[in-house]
């Protein structure tokens, strides 16, 4: 938490406005209770109204300077907390921009979401709590015990006496409560868990007929959650009326000592009166602060977590003086090249060394995890390899910006990410500056113009998040279109017509074929269908090259091709 | 020193003040609200006591004051009596009375405070305040059994009825949609029964009793007391308009912001690939800077109230120590009615401000329990007959006799389906993606039902069967391989109850699984994680194949599909189905050639219909749908 404070920096002059505010304001709600004593002393007791008419002036004036430094507290706080959320979410979100895929495997999508969003809000949060007690309370409370004690020093006592105890009381029941809420919120998500896998799995539930274990499983985290809430509540029932009972009967040992010291005549009745209000604004101070011991670790947590993505340093940077090619053709090529996902045992690519040039299709064929996409991956850099190099044009990827290098291909990805907007934001994204006639165009040799126009408002129909509203194949086609529309001189397509049936498949692709012949072509593939015809076909088997070549050339020297083939076409179509 | 304020508000609690949100409404109001207290009923004894309990407790702590004072008061006439004397003694000097009434003035005892009044009052004050607590103390204790078994009971309906629900209800809304109604909505009722409801009680007491109280010290002060009243309430009410409308705009944008990042690191890949990081970050700071200055307004009107409240109760705290010192200075009131009025206009705006926030409460309570009774009254699935058939040795003869079938009313998919699957055969299904196999499932497994003509297995109805007996008929093999957090050994028994542990392995043997589950550290007491990420998608596949071995049924579906599975256990997989379709009636979802091949019956599917069938070269031989499917793949 402290670290993230750094960033406080930019904010000091309105931090400390706001605590010069809270202060003052601290200072004036200390002040009340001694006016009012000036009252019972000087007026009351002694009948004087123009006395207590002044005094009671006076005390509006200070309830006034209370109020507005409170307000003008309230708005530098809000200002500072909220401004303090905005810059730490830029930092996260500009950070997270920056990272490699590996970064985002580390910590995963969905907690890096979480940390920009509820987490931030956490903290601000909590940070907007703690400018308005942190300070204000302990004021409160020191200001509160010497305004008491230079009211009385022997009434004090009582308070040497009481406050002790009023802490041990908050201390022992949070130490009861708190891991009892902890306890509670782990049985509720279990409660949540076993309807979530009751949801997801109900045909599964129902044609087992297991509607009755379920049943008993849910009925035993409901009843745990059950318990352990009255638990909670029992305790909870049980602290508020010992806080009120503690306060009064501190007011009424303040009443009885007092009567003593009057009687003695140390003390004046008025003083007695203000003495009581500072005893009840010192106990409510401890229990803000008690509160705030509350939030504060709660926040710490998520603080921890931000942390830790500010604190990574993405490991893909651009080189400082970046090379473009000398000629820009789209050739690749892979020299030895060596690569391990962090942490694995066993490299996913081994020793792979291709070339796939201009004008060719090459083709990348293997079981899951032999190592496919991880050839696309690192072709694009979101990974660097581990040895050996890849070169574009004859340049290593790594001297080139990652945006040189990007714009240079076209990618179509495994799952198909749309973002919500039209279908023509969403083709567009390819290139920003396209034309309608190209997007069109790209839509057409897509297959996708069909079912655009069937669209309620064909071009401009919404896409929601997720692509949630089109099909698989649906997506697919829109996401070969948004690679098309940038005319790269690199196509990558990886496993990119998995969703479509056989007769869209077989006319995107000759399609498809005329519009790339110009380019460098990398196709992965699950169907073999798909890749037959493939200029050069190049076979992983558990991250190792083990063919390469045509399709007849390797049905007759590779055992793994055949192996693939065999298990998809049956005889007549492998001859 | 206010009822009902809460050191520890918990993740249980309403956090904070809830003032200036914008609350959810109902849409029958009373209705739901009928509904929610014939809910509580059963327990109506114990809300009675409750009742009567937060009455009591309440009206002892209001005396407090009242008595406190009387002390005070004491205190002060002593000091009085004590100043009468030496004002009695300096006038005697003053006007040169004898010597001898002096010294007598002087002799007599100094008056002193009456020690015994004030130490009686305070031990009664003590029993008030001890009883209040006692009482209040049994008044949350019984209500946090009853708010939570009223909530245990709600959420065991709902879980019960949800079984009874058809599968309709559940594709047709959001896993969240359903679980926010089980559980927040819930958590809200709870909340709301254990402290809200106990708060309102002690809420309006407290202010009765307290304006009571009042009026009984000083009816003039409390004209004035009340007058800050209306000004406090006309100014919370317009500032929370204002801050209602900054807070939901800020709701909006904080919507806007999230979908943002939710996009842009979902796609990450994308976004990357397509070098449009920086694009990303402006609109990214397009939405934060808006949401900064929203944001910051919300939270300044909220912090606002507070202060503007608290001005307000202290110009009433002063006018009030003004009259009052005045009516004290002459004679007209005791000096112990001032601070016990002071300290009941301390204790007035709490209970407002609360019961306030309350209507807020119960408002988004009754919305919420009317969300919950939304679910108790949908449609359940048709009963299961009384006189349900059994068949006793099932062969595994599937027919559709004039199906007709679709899943909004207005839209039949199907009409007229026939089908005749002898027992034992092999049926592939066929089709592009989304031509309706699950509809298929769906209806054999009589998750729906059909809307005209019938399905029968071995000549008899699924609908004159029970569910579970229809059930026990089928093994499933599907893509979407559920496995339940558990150890291996329990999914696999998944398929039976009460399976030995022979059969088990016997079962994981015939789906080639033994062997890997042996290479796992833990065995067949492996414990599968929640997202199942521990074994690989194809290893789960021969778990559920496992898991159908066991069961031993008579007819299987099975989904070929093997994508994102190494080709060697793919190979494993495919001899699995194929030892488990031995001698049982199977649909099959079918990706491969051969499967197709070698089928009796092939089901085309497309667009939620069968559209042929027939064997493959029947249907080659037609020359439709099936023979362009076929020849587009493999023509080149």
């Amino acid at each position: 938490m402290i670290k993230l404070f750094r960033y406080l920096e930019k904010f000091k002059w309105l931090i400390f406005f706001t605590l010069l505010f809270m202060f003052v304001q601290a200072i004036s709600e200390l002040y009340l209770p001694t006016l009012m004593s000036e009252i019972v002393n000087n007026g009351m007791m002694k009948g004087d109204t123009v006395f207590i008419w002044k005094y009671g002036g006076y005390m509006l004036l200070v309830a006034g300077a209370s109020s507005i430094s409170s307000i003008i507290g309230a708005f530098l706080s809000s200002r500072t907390a909220v401004g303090f959320g905005t810059l730490l979410r830029d930092k996260v979100f500009t950070k997270v921009e920056g990272f490699s895929l590996n970064e985002f495997d580390k910590i995963g999508t969905a907690s890096l979401i979480t940390r920009t969003t509820n987490d931030i809000t956490q903290i601000q949060t909590v940070l907007v709590m703690m400018m308005r007690f942190m300070i204000y309370a302990p004021i409160m409370c020191i200001g509160g015990i010497i305004m008491a004690y230079s009211k009385d020093k022997h009434l004090t006592l009582v308070l040497a006496f009481v406050l002790p105890l009023f802490v041990v009381t908050i201390a022992l029941l949070a130490a009861k409560v708190v891991p009892l809420f902890k306890a509670l919120q782990k049985k509720l998500d279990k409660v949540n868990q076993i309807l979530r896998e009751n949801l997801i799995g109900i045909r599964v539930i129902r044609a087992f007929n297991r509607v009755e274990t379920e049943r008993k499983r849910f009925y035993e985290a409901n009843k745990d959650l059950t318990d352990t809430a009255i638990k909670v509540n029992k305790i909870l029932a049980m602290m508020q009326p010992i806080m009120i009972l503690l306060m009064n009967l501190t007011n009424i040992t303040i009443i009885w000592v007092a009567a003593k010291r009057i009687d003695a005549n140390k003390l004046q009745i008025g003083d007695m009166m203000a003495f009581i209000q500072y005893a009840m604004q010192i106990l409510f101070s401890i229990i803000m602060v008690s509160i705030m011991f509350v939030m504060v670790p709660r926040a710490q947590a998520s603080a921890e977590r931000i942390n830790e993505v500010l604190e990574i340093e993405p490991e893909i940077k651009d080189p400082k003086e970046p090379k473009t090619p000398k000629i820009s053709k789209g050739h690749i090529e892979f020299r030895n090249v060596t690569f391990r996902y962090p942490g694995a045992e066993s490299p996913a690519l081994e020793n792979i060394s291709f070339e796939a040039k201009p004008g060719e299709v090459t083709a990348i064929i293997g079981g899951t995890g032999s190592g496919k996409s991880t050839i696309l991956n690192l072709i694009m850099r979101f990974y660097d390899v581990e040895s050996g190099s890849i070169l574009i044009d004859g340049v290593d990827i790594r001297d080139m910006s990652q945006k040189e290098l990007r714009s240079k291909i076209g990618y179509v990805p495994q799952t198909v990410v749309l973002f919500s907007g039209t279908i023509k934001d969403n083709i567009r994204y390819g290139k920003e500056d396209a034309t309608d006639e190209e997007i069109m165009r790209a839509a057409e040799i897509a297959q996708a113009t069909e079912f655009i126009l069937n669209m309620k408002d064909g071009f401009d129909s919404l896409v929601s998040q997720g692509g949630t509203n089109l099909s698989g194949g649906q997506k697919q086609r829109l996401s070969i279109a948004r690679a098309l529309v940038k005319k790269p001189q690199i196509y990558m397509f990886d496993d990119s017509f998995s969703a479509l049936d056989f007769k869209t498949d077989a006319k995107l692709r000759s399609e498809l074929k005329k519009e790339t012949s110009n380019s460098t072509v990398l196709i992965v593939a699950q169907r073999v269908a798909t890749i037959m015809d493939a200029d050069k076909i190049i076979v992983l088997d558990e991250g190792k090259i083990v063919g390469m070549g045509k399709h007849e050339e390797l049905l007759r020297t590779c055992e793994v091709y055949r192996e693939i083939v065999s298990s998809q076409l049956s005889e007549e179509e492998i001859a | 020193m206010s009822k009902g304020q809460r050191p520890f508000g918990g993740p249980r609690g309403h956090m904070g003040p809830a003032m200036g949100r914008p609350v959810e409404k109902a849409k029958d109001f009373k209705g739901t609200v009928k509904r929610l207290v014939e809910y509580m009923r059963p327990q109506r004894y114990k809300f009675l006591a409750v009742f009567i309990l937060a009455i009591l407790s309440t009206v002892f702590n209001i005396v407090g004051p009242k008595i406190l004072g009387k002390a005070t008061t004491k205190i002060g006439e002593g000091i009085l009596a004590r100043y009468l004397r030496i004002i009695q003694i300096q006038i005697a000097i003053k006007r040169n009375m004898p010597r001898q009434v002096i010294e007598n003035l002087k002799r007599q005892p100094v008056p002193s405070i009456d020690f015994e009044y004030i130490g009686k009052i305070l031990i009664i004050l003590i029993s008030l305040y001890l009883i209040s607590a006692i009482l209040s103390f049994i008044m949350s204790y019984i209500m946090s059994t009853v708010a939570q078994e009223t909530v245990f009971k709600m959420r065991s309906e709902v879980k019960d009825k949800l079984d009874r629900l058809p599968l309709k209800y559940f594709d047709s809304r959001t896993h969240g949609e359903i679980l926010s109604r089980v559980t927040n909505d819930m958590d809200n009722i709870a909340t709301t029964l254990q402290q809200s409801l106990t708060q309102l009680i002690t809420s309006v007491v407290t202010i009765i009793g307290i304006l009571g109280m009042m009026i009984s010290i000083s009816p003039v002060m409390t004209l004035i007391a009340l007058f800050t009243l209306p000004s406090s309430g006309m100014l919370t009410a317009m500032i929370a308009k204002k801050s209602q409308k900054y807070f939901a705009e800020q709701q909006k944008i904080i919507g806007q912001l999230n979908g943002h990042v939710e996009e842009m690191f979902t796609g990450h890949k994308i976004v990357k690939a397509f070098g449009r990081e920086e694009d990303s970050i402006k609109t990214f700071k397009e939405i934060n800077e808006r949401l900064y200055n929203v944001g910051w307004k919300a939270q300044f009107m909220s912090g606002f109230i507070m202060p503007a409240l608290n001005f307000v109760n202290n110009v009433g705290y002063v006018l009030v120590c003004v009259v009052g010192g005045i009516f004290v200075a002459k004679r007209k009131i005791e000096i112990g009615d001032v601070q016990a009025f002071i300290q009941y206009m301390r204790q007035f705006t709490q209970p407002i401000i609360q019961t306030a926030n309350i209507a807020n409460i119960i408002q988004s309570t009754v919305a919420s329990a009317e969300r919950v009774f939304e679910v108790l009254d949908e449609v359940e699935e048709v009963k299961d007959k009384e006189d349900a058939v059994k068949i006793k040795n099932p062969k595994g003869e599937v027919k559709f006799e004039h199906v007709k079938f679709g899943y909004k009313d207005d839209e039949l998919l199907m009409e007229d389906i026939n089908i005749h699957v002898k027992p034992g055969q092999m049926v592939a299904i066929v089709g592009p993606t989304g031509a309706g196999k699950t509809t298929l499932v769906n209806l054999l497994m009589r998750f729906y039902d059909v809307k005209g003509g019938r399905i029968t297995i071995d000549g008899v109805d699924i609908r004159d069967m029970r569910r579970e007996d229809l059930r026990r008929m089928f093994g499933m093999v599907l893509q979407d391989t559920w496995l339940f957090n558990g150890t291996i050994r329990d999914n696999i028994a998944y398929g039976k109850e009460g399976a030995t542990e022979e059969e088990i392995i016997k079962a994981a043997k015939a789906a080639h699984a033994d062997h890997f589950i042996r290479t796992l550290p833990h065995g067949y007491d492996t414990v599968i994680n929640e997202e199942a990420s521990n074994i690989s998608q194809g290893q789960k596949q021969l778990l559920t194949i496992a898991r159908a071995f066991l069961a031993d049924p008579p007819i299987l579906i099975l989904d070929e599909a093997t994508s994102n599975v190494d080709t060697r256990t793919e190979a494993l997989i495919q001899k699995a189905m194929a030892n488990l379709m031995k001698g049982r009636t199977s649909f099959v979802i079918a990706h491969r050639l051969s499967t197709i091949k070698d089928a009796d019956l092939i089901l085309v599917m497309n667009r939620g219909t069968i559209i042929e069938q027939g064997t493959h070269k029947e249907l080659l031989a037609k020359g439709g749908f099936y023979a362009e499917l076929y020849n587009s793949q493999f023509s080149n």
